[in-house]
């Protein structure tokens, strides 16, 4: 079992490497989709603007690639954003897995924008692969300043002034709106789920 | 709801941990990777590590220990200390470290800001600001790992916290420098002038003796994080204990 490690030359790219490392996970940094070729599943990570991160994806073949996936995929972050149709981040189309929009969050009194620090996962869809033997009330830590509405694809939610898709899922397409990278037990748990899920 | 932030602050000298009072006089409390390791698994919801003396000596942070600390923990940390260019940052950034961290090089080139939001987004952007208070108005300080370079800047702390963040910092540690190291409390009365016009997250520096000190700073100055270290170095404090008295005191808290 290996994992393809999409390289999207952004920064946390080391830090979700050292993770699947703590979880003894091989795997390999897939520049284009020909690298992924002997790998069972795949992760998108990605922090910074959409609209640079697309132009990544576009130029390295991954785009159309990931539009005809038929393994599991899991978003990070940006990388979860980049699952839906369109992000008002740089005003630009996403890959289009996920029907919705990603639209700018607006905490209102809850705090300061971005939403940044640990935040509790809630409102657990039943059956949820990424979400077992956690419970809702466990915090993750997340950084964004734009967010998916909630909607079909929510499997899990956060509240930081809105409802915020923390969890995003369609059929074998997922995505963490968080860092399970960098949230300590539970975001290893999750990742460890995504791991031993069902491969193509 | 977003639990406040307990940052454990590790100052880095020559690869070892120290910490020292009122910034002078350093001694020795640790390996740096032990010591992250340690902090992580006690619960810290995250770590700044600042090299004391990359500013005045303009070295600049050894990216090696940056990939050995982010290989061992799993909670997000920030690097300080020396960055002074987008390659300086890149290289700590794409090491592992989740932010860093610009203090003195901002003060000196404020543009800086701009560049680094512009190239890595404002998430991972903090900007460090040592304030002081000098005839009724609190001021910046540069070059404050070093005593003998250390000195006071013409800018106001207030202007220069709406400067920064309209710049594109995506978070600001205020170190108040007149409690740092005596562990007599935060500056509650500075941090809570800051936090009306600070936009973005807000973390509390210099001061932190006991856990009454951080229940204050969080409930009278709304602060989103208090940074602390040698209650933690030292074990005056423990930081699940503290995470859990906090809870009791209705603090919202990762525990």
């Amino acid at each position: 079992m290996t994992v393809a490690l999409i390289d999207t030359s952004t920064a946390n790219i080391a830090s979700v490497r050292y993770a699947l490392t703590r979880l003894n996970a091989p795997y390999v940094l897939a520049r284009t989709p020909a690298d992924a070729t002997g790998c069972d599943r795949l992760i998108l990570p990605g922090v910074g603007a959409a609209g640079a991160a697309m132009k990544t994806l576009d130029a390295s073949g991954w785009s159309d690639a990931l539009r005809a996936e038929r393994r599991p995929v899991l978003g990070l972050c940006l990388g979860m954003q980049l699952l839906f149709d369109w992000s008002a981040e740089s005003g630009c189309g996403l890959l289009g897995l996920i029907p919705g929009r990603i639209e700018r969050l607006d905490p209102g009194a809850a705090g300061p924008w971005p939403h940044m620090g640990w935040n509790a996962l809630e409102e657990f869809r039943d059956g949820e692969l990424l979400l077992e033997g956690l419970s809702p009330g466990e915090r993750v830590y997340f950084v964004h300043g734009f967010y998916a509405p909630l909607g079909d694809h929510t499997v899990a939610s956060a509240s930081y002034g809105q409802r915020v898709t923390a969890i995003a899922r369609r059929g074998k397409v997922a995505g963490c709106q968080f860092h399970p990278e960098r949230s300590a037990g539970v975001g290893a748990r999750i990742l460890s789920n995504f791991l031993k899920g069902e491969a193509s | 709801m977003l639990a406040r932030r307990i940052i454990p602050c590790l100052d880095v000298r020559d690869g070892r941990v120290v910490k020292g009072v009122r910034f002078r006089d350093h001694e020795d409390v640790g390996d740096i990777v032990e010591l992250a390791a340690r902090y992580s698994a006690a619960g810290a919801d995250e770590l700044v590590f600042y090299d004391i003396s990359a500013s005045p000596e303009a070295r600049t942070v050894e990216p090696e220990w940056v990939g050995r600390v982010a290989q061992v923990i799993d909670i997000p940390f920030c690097v300080a200390g020396g960055i002074r260019s987008l390659d300086d940052a890149r290289a700590r950034l794409f090491a592992g470290a989740d932010k860093i961290s610009v203090n003195t090089p901002a003060l000196e080139n404020p543009d800086l800001v701009d560049a680094l939001a512009a190239e890595f987004g404002s998430q991972c952007v903090v900007v460090g600001i040592d304030s002081r208070l000098n005839d009724g108005q609190w001021w910046c300080h540069k070059n404050t790992g070093d005593p003998t370079k250390s000195s006071q800047v013409p800018r106001r702390t207030l202007d220069w916290v709406a400067e920064v963040t309209r710049r594109g910092a995506g978070e600001i540690v205020l170190n108040c420098m007149d409690q740092d190291g005596v562990r007599e409390g935060y500056d509650v009365e500075q941090l809570a002038a800051v936090r009306p016009d600070c936009p973005v997250p807000l973390i509390a520096s210099g001061g932190a003796g006991a856990m009454e000190h951080f229940r204050d700073v969080f409930q009278q100055a709304n602060v989103d994080g208090a940074l602390a270290a040698s209650v933690f170095h030292k074990s005056v404090i423990e930081i699940g204990a503290l995470k859990t008295w906090l809870a009791g005191e209705g603090v919202e808290m990762r525990t």
